[in-house]
């Protein structure tokens, strides 16, 4: 667009078509000659001869107020559930501002989400970002929703967190299909979450660019109901893929240098200015916990996606395809699974004094019963001594009991008394990463141990 | 000379501005009516492109670009240690006392505080002929450093006045012949190399309580070490391990492009954290520069330069120090993204080709050098820098430019990092080729066999590689006795002696003293079983000894009364791995 006077970065426009129609657009670049316009909407009908531009002065905003609890957004902020628009407490720019690193509260209060493969060994910590690694065919989508319908704080609070007075969610949909989309809408009705979510709605054939700006809608509503309303908020964003894509869509469209797989240079960075938006704040109750889904196309855990995603993100849980396949649900891939703040959510006071040593014991008998399960597979059962075999059978009895738990939620002390039992299907002897004391309060008498010897 | 101009052109964190004549490469600029931050990268004409150290929504066609007239400086002096700063060294306690809790925009505030006093005790005399480095005073910044005021590089001449007293960091306390007025702080552009008199090469080791380094892969003390990882190899706690263990007398935290939950959980933990060797609280020997990835790019870029500029002024003191860079993946990609934006031609994976080169650069102003000053002072700035390969392939560029330069290797391995074997070092890909340079210092402290011990423990871990092939092949069965007890020690030694628990009270630093002992201990072990073996004890028997267990725990043995335990284990391991 040439002959722009008075134009700042990010600032939104209007698109008038020839026929009379409106699309909105963003100002991405501009020099003294010209400005590069990126329109959100359908750009059908647009022409060089009589389509006018008219520039907003700002850059996008969403207006803000208790009100947008319960409520639906398009994935640029307008209301599609037939209501009236949002009173505006307040307008807030959707990019953010970064969180000064020195106003951050430590993260550490647990979220017992009932999964046995997340609270015992990878638990989730209000404030964290902790992402769902899943791939075609995978039931992503039920974990995320069993999260959202169990979790608690684990301090013996019988209510469901939805049920409680300072929750929220905020679900922002990207490119996914109106199928997946009616399925979260219908298990926040099923939850009785709908009156605490936030809903915004940017479907596979919606506008791709739009896609780019759904997340930080879903952000700023979020930051807004956590640090100045003291909500807990747990952000659901899916798909990270089709963000990226969406991303990769419009750099390639500018014409900028490709980077891996096409995917822009500065996907880290703009990936971070999503992810770490996740957090809790020093003297402010609320915090924002993140639970973004993402892809990984054809398996790949390599992709950029996924790759650029776990170097930010505080962990991840990895789904199985192989688990998928037994009939293992939910089928954590616990050996790549990652929540990297669960030492500062548990121990004593907070989960119980074993945990770390039982996370580790469980962890590394299962790495070795994996380990010799590809070996027996080359040199049969025979070929493997007593004590290894005992760790073989360990690892089926660990997917099968611990992680494959169905989707019945468990209690913290449901899912170490999990634990302890495959345990002591160990000599005693064996279990070096508890700590002595643990192992002799918990392990018990050690009649099950001497059985398997 | 300052210059003025206006924009016009912004893209990403790059703005153009013309009528900028007069303007100097690497001179800091003010852009826009919000004052942000930037840098000249690029004169053509009298056209400026700068890097903005601040996001750029909302800069206006024809705004003033303001030119300061000097690079982008680093202050230095008394206060430094305990600070939190952004990457262009903008404290960020002060930052949230003016914005709260969300960084605004355009704001600035001194690096050191302006109205602390300092006790200043004068070091040299009226009439004393002083040059750069010689230490005018000192101030006792920490109970445990002595921060030693200097003449400035570039400054000489005789001492007309020295004063005593309390002073803030303005206040000038020496005066020379030719009214040069020296104050306690001094500044330095972030991106020169501060002088030193001489380089030397590597002699002691850098010391980082973490077994697998000290014992398999030893840094040196003035050296560089990179660690390559994936994501989830636990980089950063291999990090924050040596900012609390290492010993070192001052340690700058570079969080360069990382998380900012990561940096809380420095903040946090370092003041309640003491320094083994001092028992002071950790804080008081760190400098953190923090700019997480959600901070701007730019600035990101600077941040290396600021941290390391920091870690130099130490040296110059004669102190030890290390500066630790979580990640400098990160920082080359900010230099991709401006390069980018600059439309410059893209080497491999779109880095810009003069990466190596800006890297190497980096990497080789750590070194042990013999400072500046008439006083004989040696000190040493250890460079660790996290490198995080895009899916984890260490045949990209930033890992392979690193490792050109950097004399350790610490690879880490995801698989092992998936069996929670941390730290997750891949013993068949690092190297040190510090070993030659420090290997005579252990054998001389520790004892005379250290080289010996480290050769038989790789000869023992080449080994069960080999036999691992074998039982891959043909089953455990096929394995002679002897080749089965490989099997078992080494595993042993894997999971007890290179796997090092950070959370652990008693495990999550380990002296030399104690890591030599623990592995002449494993070590033993083996040859006892060898010998049982040749006098035809059964295998079962053999590892069924009760010593193994004892050796397993050993690692949780407190560091009080460890090297009497040990001897006395080492002891009945020798005479045949009986009870107590």
């Amino acid at each position: 667009m040439e002959g722009v006077r008075r134009v700042s970065m990010g600032e939104m426009v209007e698109v008038l078509l020839p026929d009379g129609a409106r699309r909105r657009g963003q100002v991405i670049e501009f020099s003294d000659r010209f400005a590069v316009v990126q329109v959100l909407e359908e750009p059908t009908g647009i022409d060089v001869r009589e389509t006018r531009v008219r520039f907003a002065g700002s850059p996008a905003r969403m207006p803000l107020s208790l009100d947008i609890l319960g409520r639906r957004f398009d994935g640029a902020g307008n209301p599609v559930d037939r209501l009236p628009p949002v009173l505006p407490e307040k307008w807030k720019t959707i990019a953010g501002t970064p969180m000064n690193p020195v106003a951050r509260e430590k993260p550490s209060r647990p979220i017992v989400t009932g999964i046995s493969a997340i609270d015992g060994l990878n638990t989730l910590v209000r404030g964290q970002k902790l992402p769902i690694f899943s791939a075609a065919g995978l039931p992503a989508r039920e974990i995320a929703a069993q999260i959202l319908r169990q979790a608690g704080t684990g301090d013996g609070d019988p209510e469901p967190p939805t049920a409680r007075r300072k929750f929220a969610v905020v679900f922002a949909a990207m490119g996914i299909t109106f199928r997946e989309a009616s399925f979260f809408l219908r298990e926040f009705e099923r939850s009785g979450a709908a009156g605490h979510a936030v809903v915004f709605l940017n479907l596979a054939d919606d506008p791709t660019i739009e896609r780019l700006l759904t997340p930080r809608f879903a952000l700023t509503a979020a930051e807004y109901l956590a640090f100045e309303h003291g909500f807990d908020v747990l952000v659901i964003l899916t798909d990270m893929t089709s963000y990226c894509d969406a991303l990769r869509e419009i750099a390639t469209a500018r014409e900028e240098i490709p980077g891996r797989r096409s995917y822009p240079g500065y996907m880290y960075t703009d990936l971070a200015s999503l992810y770490e938006r996740a957090g809790c704040i020093q003297g402010r109750p609320g915090s924002v916990t993140q639970l973004p889904i993402l892809t990984m196309p054809d398996d790949d855990i390599t992709h950029p996606v996924p790759d650029l995603t776990g170097y930010i993100t505080e962990g991840q849980i990895v789904l199985s395809r192989d688990l998928h396949r037994n009939g293992i649900y939910p089928p954590v891939d616990v050996l790549p699974s990652l929540s990297r703040l669960m030492n500062l959510g548990i121990g004593p006071g907070k989960t119980r004094e074993d945990h770390r040593g039982v996370a580790d014991q469980l962890y590394a008998c299962y790495a070795q019963g994996r380990e010799l399960r590809r070996l027996e597979a080359i040199v049969g059962e025979e070929g493997l001594l007593e004590s290894d075999r005992r760790l073989r059978r360990f690892a089926d009895a660990f997917e099968r009991e611990f992680v494959g738990q169905g989707e019945q939620g468990r209690t913290l002390e449901e899912t170490f008394e999990a634990g302890w039992k495959l345990l002591r299907t160990l000599p005693k002897g064996q279990l070096t990463r508890i700590r002595a004391e643990h192992v002799v309060r918990h392990y018990g008498d050690g009649a099950a141990g001497r059985a398997a010897e | 000379m300052t210059s003025e101009g206006v924009i016009i052109r912004v893209s990403g964190p790059t703005v153009v501005a013309r009528s900028m004549a007069g303007a100097r490469i690497h001179n800091r600029v003010l852009v826009g009516e919000d004052h942000l931050p930037g840098e000249v990268i690029r004169l053509e004409a009298d056209r400026a492109t700068i890097q903005v150290y601040e996001d750029t929504t909302g800069l206006c066609l024809g705004e003033r670009v303001e030119d300061i007239g000097v690079p982008l400086l680093a202050e230095l002096g008394p206060g430094l240690l305990g600070s939190v700063y952004d990457g262009v060294q903008r404290p960020l306690h002060a930052i949230r006392a003016k914005s709260g809790d969300f960084i605004g925009r355009g704001l600035a505030a001194p690096p050191i505080d302006r109205e602390r006093r300092w006790e200043f005790r004068p070091a040299v005399r009226e009439g004393d002929a002083v040059g750069p480095g010689d230490v005018l005073g000192t101030v006792a910044e920490t109970p445990r450093i002595d921060h030693r005021v200097m003449v400035p590089p570039g400054s000489r001449g005789t001492i007309r006045e020295i004063r005593a007293g309390t002073f803030s960091v303005l206040e000038p306390v020496a005066l020379l012949a030719d009214g040069t007025a020296i104050p306690m702080v001094q500044r330095w552009p972030v991106r020169m190399a501060r002088p030193c008199r001489s380089r030397l090469p590597p002699a002691l080791p850098f010391i980082t309580g973490q077994r697998v380094f000290d014992v398999l892969f030893p840094l040196a003390a003035g050296g560089a070490a990179i660690i390559p990882g994936g994501f989830g190899t636990g980089k950063t706690v291999v990090e924050q391990n040596l900012a609390k263990y290492a010993g070192a007398d001052v340690i700058v935290f570079v969080g360069c492009g990382e998380r900012g939950n990561e940096m809380t959980e420095v903040l946090t933990e370092f003041p309640a954290l003491t320094d083994p060797s001092t028992g002071r609280p950790l804080m008081e020997r760190t400098v953190l520069v923090v700019n997480t990835s959600n901070m701007p790019v730019a600035a990101r870029e600077a941040s290396v330069y600021t941290g390391i500029t920091i870690a130099e002024y130490y040296r110059d003191m004669g102190y030890r120090v290390a500066l630790l860079a979580d990640s400098i993946s990160r920082w080359a990609e900010a230099l991709r993204e401006i390069s980018s934006r600059l439309e410059e031609m893209p080497g491999e994976e779109g880095y810009p080709t003069y990466l190596a080169s800006r890297l190497a650069g980096f990497y080789e102003r750590g070194g042990r050098v013999s400072c500046l000053g008439g006083e004989e002072r040696e000190g040493t700035v250890t460079v660790v820098a996290a490198v995080s390969p895009p899916g984890g392939d260490f045949s990209e560029p930033v890992t392979q430019s690193s490792q050109r330069t950097a004399g350790v290797f610490w690879a880490l391995d995801p698989g092992l990092a998936h069996r929670r074997h941390f730290p997750a070092v891949d013993w068949k890909k690092s190297y040190s080729l510090y070993i030659g340079a420090v290997d005579d210092w252990f054998r001389e402290t520790v004892s005379a066999d250290w080289t010996d011990l480290r050769q038989e423990l790789m000869a023992l871990l080449q080994r069960e590689e080999e036999l691992q092939e074998v039982v891959q092949m043909v089953g455990i069965d096929a394995l002679q006795e002897q080749e089965r007890i490989v099997l078992t020690v080494s595993r042993m030694v894997r999971e007890h002696f290179l796997r090092q628990s950070a959370y652990s009270e008693a495990d999550a630093t380990c002296t030399p003293e104690k890591g030599y002992r623990m592995l002449k201990a494993f070590l033993s072990f083996h040859a006892l079983c060898r010998d049982l073996l040749a006098r035809k004890v059964p295998v079962e028997s053999i590892l069924a000894l009760p010593v193994r267990e004892e050796l397993e725990r050993m690692k949780e043995l407190p560091g009080e009364g460890f090297r009497e335990a040990a001897d006395g284990l080492i002891a009945r391991i020798a005479q045949g791995g009986g009870n107590r």
